[in-house]
């Protein structure tokens, strides 16, 4: 069968709500992200001391918990819900799913158990400034200087990039696409703050000039497994869409039944009832989209399959979170339209995150090739 | 009443045993039939000794992937009997006594007495629980008068699940009684309705002065609404289940067609037209995992009102693959190689793709009206799902007689 959450599913994303309940609100949310830093470091600590969030996908031997995608996309659903401004999807998504696709084993013993016991902040710099999530877009050069390598290049969109502790920088070498660290505070090495549309989210700009680099891959070129390792992090942001989402109902619901206009609640008009109908079937679709791509990539080995399901995931549930906002907004009327009504931070992490990994139509043309269209 | 558990491959096994005891590729559909329901592999979800073995509904597919693996007839409910099996069987388990469950259930999955559902009026269509037709009391039979419309398949159907009103001094939901029809009995009128199709799949029923005994009475006198609504569910279940299996129904039809005619299509309005597709298969799929879900997640007993997510998502989704079908025959679209002659339409009538998508184009206007139109269904969501307020009703206290009324 295709899917069905167990209970010890249900339990986690219980525990997990709770807590982000209480160390997340809106409150929350608005001072950390009004921060550079963008984050708190005594929730950060938290999270892994109390919930062992960061180690959800680290293997057991490098001091995580051994989870797969499935319970990562639990997680990443009740963040999405509560709009957790944390490091979260940089270091204990993206970092480790490229150390686990490509890392040497000295790399993964080196960085993993850090990440997992919330010590460490890692992230990687993925795209080249001018290019996308397109592996066969990375410029960035690598070149031999004996043992060690040096990097030259401009990456953008790095997620957490002015905070991160440990920076992986994917690059192009002679034999092909790899993975290296560089230290932060590098010579020839310059990382900017990024103004981002979603100040929830934080992005920086990384200026590589012949920086100094180890390379942590396994050797050879690393293409197809970075390629898979950004889609299995798709399939977590598509998760987190789907928290945004839900909570975005449950906002317009609850606002349809108490606004007054008329003399009647709003939500008996039909224009209003028929919207949020329809926001309730993208959101049930969208539960859909994501977690039949996390059991694939929990349980397939059929790579083509779980690629195919990612591209699903990740374009549906983009595009789903984005109407659902939208639609909050204009439900809310005027409200919706204020700095203090949160439907703007949903609406801004509704773009962002359709944008980030790959827009919607990028992953449509993906599933186009598979399907043979 | 909980599932029983069996595990995937025992029913399997049980599968198999069936298909050694009468194989559909040599006995007719009402011999192979009745053993698939004997062995209690014809709705698994219902008790044992009524075609099921009490298992979780979502079982079922177990069944039919390994009978579509072992021989190559696989007969679809939907093209034996839609209605009997979709609703008449649900009902008649719900809501019946023993003796029509021991009766009625057996032909029904065979396809020996093929159902229709006689709710639909001139002046109740939406509201259908403001319906006009009468039945009054005489000795042990009721005698019914009145004109109901829309009905599907009664021309060629044995029973019939008739709503009507046995009190008019009460509110309408309350003056309602449900009967079991014998489409045979002296006064049913049946007469084609010609469709957009051409064809003819529903008909208006009159119905001058039919007796039914009262033993035909489903549930007690005005327990009509509260018998229709297991009907209607079921019926919402039965419309927005998708495809069985990923890339089958009409966007399998879509995307075949799109194989041969892409050549018809260059630059931006091919690029646009592929994302289109692309997008239409991207929903047809998680039409199918949605409702893999709720079947997942249903309880035993009959399917609650988040059955309308599916029933809308799936009208308005094969409306637009059917459209795109179209948009991908080109200038062929302006061909319909069929006519518009009246005829009835063959269960059974085999068409090619391009026929096919063309019918389905017009055929499938339908899907946001039958069973419930796409309004009704986010009025249904937004009220029983979301819980919002109802709107300000008119009708609601006042006895039906009293409520005005067009057509
Ligand atoms: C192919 C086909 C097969 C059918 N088969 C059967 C059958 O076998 N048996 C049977 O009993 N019936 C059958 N029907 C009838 C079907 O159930 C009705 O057509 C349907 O319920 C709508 O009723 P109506 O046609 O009277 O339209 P109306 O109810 O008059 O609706 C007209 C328009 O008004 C809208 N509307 C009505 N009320 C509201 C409201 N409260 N809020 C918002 N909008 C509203 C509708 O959505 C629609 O757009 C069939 C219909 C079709 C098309």
């Amino acid at each position: 069968m295709e899917f069905a959450f167990t209970e010890e599913h249900e339990e986690l994303r219980q525990t997990v709500r709770r807590f982000l309940e209480g160390k997340s609100d809106e409150q929350a949310v608005r001072a950390l992200m009004a921060t550079e830093r963008g984050y708190s470091e005594e929730v950060w600590r938290q999270m892994a001391e109390q919930m062992a969030l960061q180690a959800m996908i680290v293997p057991e031997q490098y001091g995580g918990a051994g989870f797969g995608p499935v319970e990562l996309s639990i997680v990443l659903e009740e963040m999405g819900r509560t709009l957790l401004c944390a490091p979260y999807l940089s270091t204990a998504v993206l970092a480790v799913n490229a150390l686990l696709a490509v890392g040497s084993e000295s790399a993964q013993a080196d960085i993993l158990p850090g990440i997992a016991a919330g010590e460490t902040v890692a992230t990687v710099a993925f795209v080249d400034a001018g290019g996308g999530w397109e592996i066969d877009d990375v410029q960035t050069r690598a070149t031999a200087d004996g043992a060690a390598w040096r990097l030259t290049g401009r990456k953008a969109y790095v997620l957490d990039g002015h905070v991160a502790d440990v920076l992986l920088v994917v690059a192009r070498a002679a034999d092909g696409v790899g993975l290296f660290r560089v230290e932060p505070n590098a010579s020839g090495l310059r990382r900017d703050l990024t103004p981002t549309l979603d100040l929830t989210r934080k992005l920086a700009s990384i200026e590589l000039d012949g920086v100094a680099a180890t390379r942590v891959d396994a050797g050879g070129d690393g293409a197809a497994a970075l390629r898979k390792a950004v889609a299995l992090t798709a399939v977590a942001l598509a998760a987190e869409q789907v928290g945004g989402a839900q909570k975005c109902l449950e906002l317009s619901t609850e606002y349809a039944k108490t606004r007054l206009q008329f003399g009647r609640p709003i939500g008996s008009f039909q224009a209003i009832k028929h919207r949020c109908a329809d926001m309730l079937v993208a959101v049930e679709f969208a539960k859909s989209a994501a977690y039949h791509a996390a059991f694939r990539a929990a349980e397939s080995d059929d790579e083509a399959e779980i690629l195919a399901a990612a591209h699903l995931a990740k374009s549906f549930c983009s595009d789903a979170y984005f109407d659902v906002t939208n639609e909050t907004i204009q439900v809310h009327g005027g409200m919706g339209f204020t700095w203090e009504h949160p439907a703007h931070l949903y609406f801004k992490r509704a773009k962002s995150s359709a944008v980030l990994f790959g827009d919607p139509l990028e992953h449509r043309e993906k599933l186009a090739e598979h399907l043979g269209l | 009443m909980a599932h029983i558990e069996m595990s995937e491959q025992e029913l399997r096994e049980r599968t198999r045993a069936l298909l050694e005891a009468s194989n559909p590729d040599r006995v007719d559909q009402y011999t192979f039939r009745g053993v698939q329901y004997d062995h209690g592999l014809a709705w698994v979800h219902f008790p044992e000794g009524y075609g099921g073995l009490g298992l979780n509904p979502k079982m079922q597919a177990v069944v039919n992937d390994e009978l579509r693996k072992n021989a190559k007839t696989f007969y679809e409910d939907l093209n034996i009997n839609p209605i009997g099996i979709g609703m008449g069987a649900p009902v008649v388990l719900t809501h019946g006594t023993d003796e029509m469950k021991k009766t009625l259930l057996r032909r029904i999955f065979t396809g020996e007495d093929i159902w229709c559902q006689l709710f639909s009026e001139p002046g109740a269509g939406s509201d259908v629980a403001g319906l006009s037709s009468r039945a009054v009391r005489d000795g042990d039979d009721w005698v019914v008068n009145g004109q109901k419309v829309w009905t599907t398949l009664a021309h060629i159907s044995r029973w019939g699940m008739l709503v009507t009103r046995t009190n008019p001094d009460v509110p309408k939901h309350l003056g309602m009684s449900y009967f079991l029809l014998d489409m045979k009995a002296p006064g049913v009128e049946v007469l084609p309705l010609y469709q957009i199709t051409g064809e003819a799949e529903f008909n208006e029923v009159f119905l001058n002065d039919v007796r039914i005994p009262h033993e035909r009475m489903l549930g007690d006198e005005g327990d009509g609404w509260k018998v229709a609504i297991t009907t209607l569910m079921n019926e919402r279940t039965a419309l927005g289940g998708g495809s069985g299996r990923r890339g089958g129904g009409p966007v399998g039809v879509l995307q075949a067609l799109w194989k041969q005619n892409a050549e018809r299509h260059s630059g931006a309005s091919r690029a646009v037209l592929r994302d289109k597709i692309t997008q239409l298969a991207i929903k047809s799929e998680l039409l199918r995992l949605t409702s893999h879900r709720a079947r997942a997640a249903s309880k035993a007993g009959n399917p609650g009102p988040e059955g309308s997510v599916g029933k809308l998502a799936q009208a308005e989704l094969y409306k637009k693959v059917w459209e795109c079908s179209l948009d991908v025959l080109g200038a062929d679209a302006l061909v319909y190689e069929p006519g518009y002659e009246l005829r009835r339409p063959e269960a059974e009538e085999r068409r090619d793709h391009l026929l096919y998508a063309k019918y389905q184009f017009l055929r499938s206007r339908a899907n946001s009206i039958e069973g419930g139109t796409s309004e009704i269904m986010r009025n249904i969501l937004g009220e029983r799902v979301l819980g919002l307020p109802g709107e300000p009703r008119v009708d609601k206290d006042v006895a039906w007689k009293d409520v005005p009324r067009g057509g």
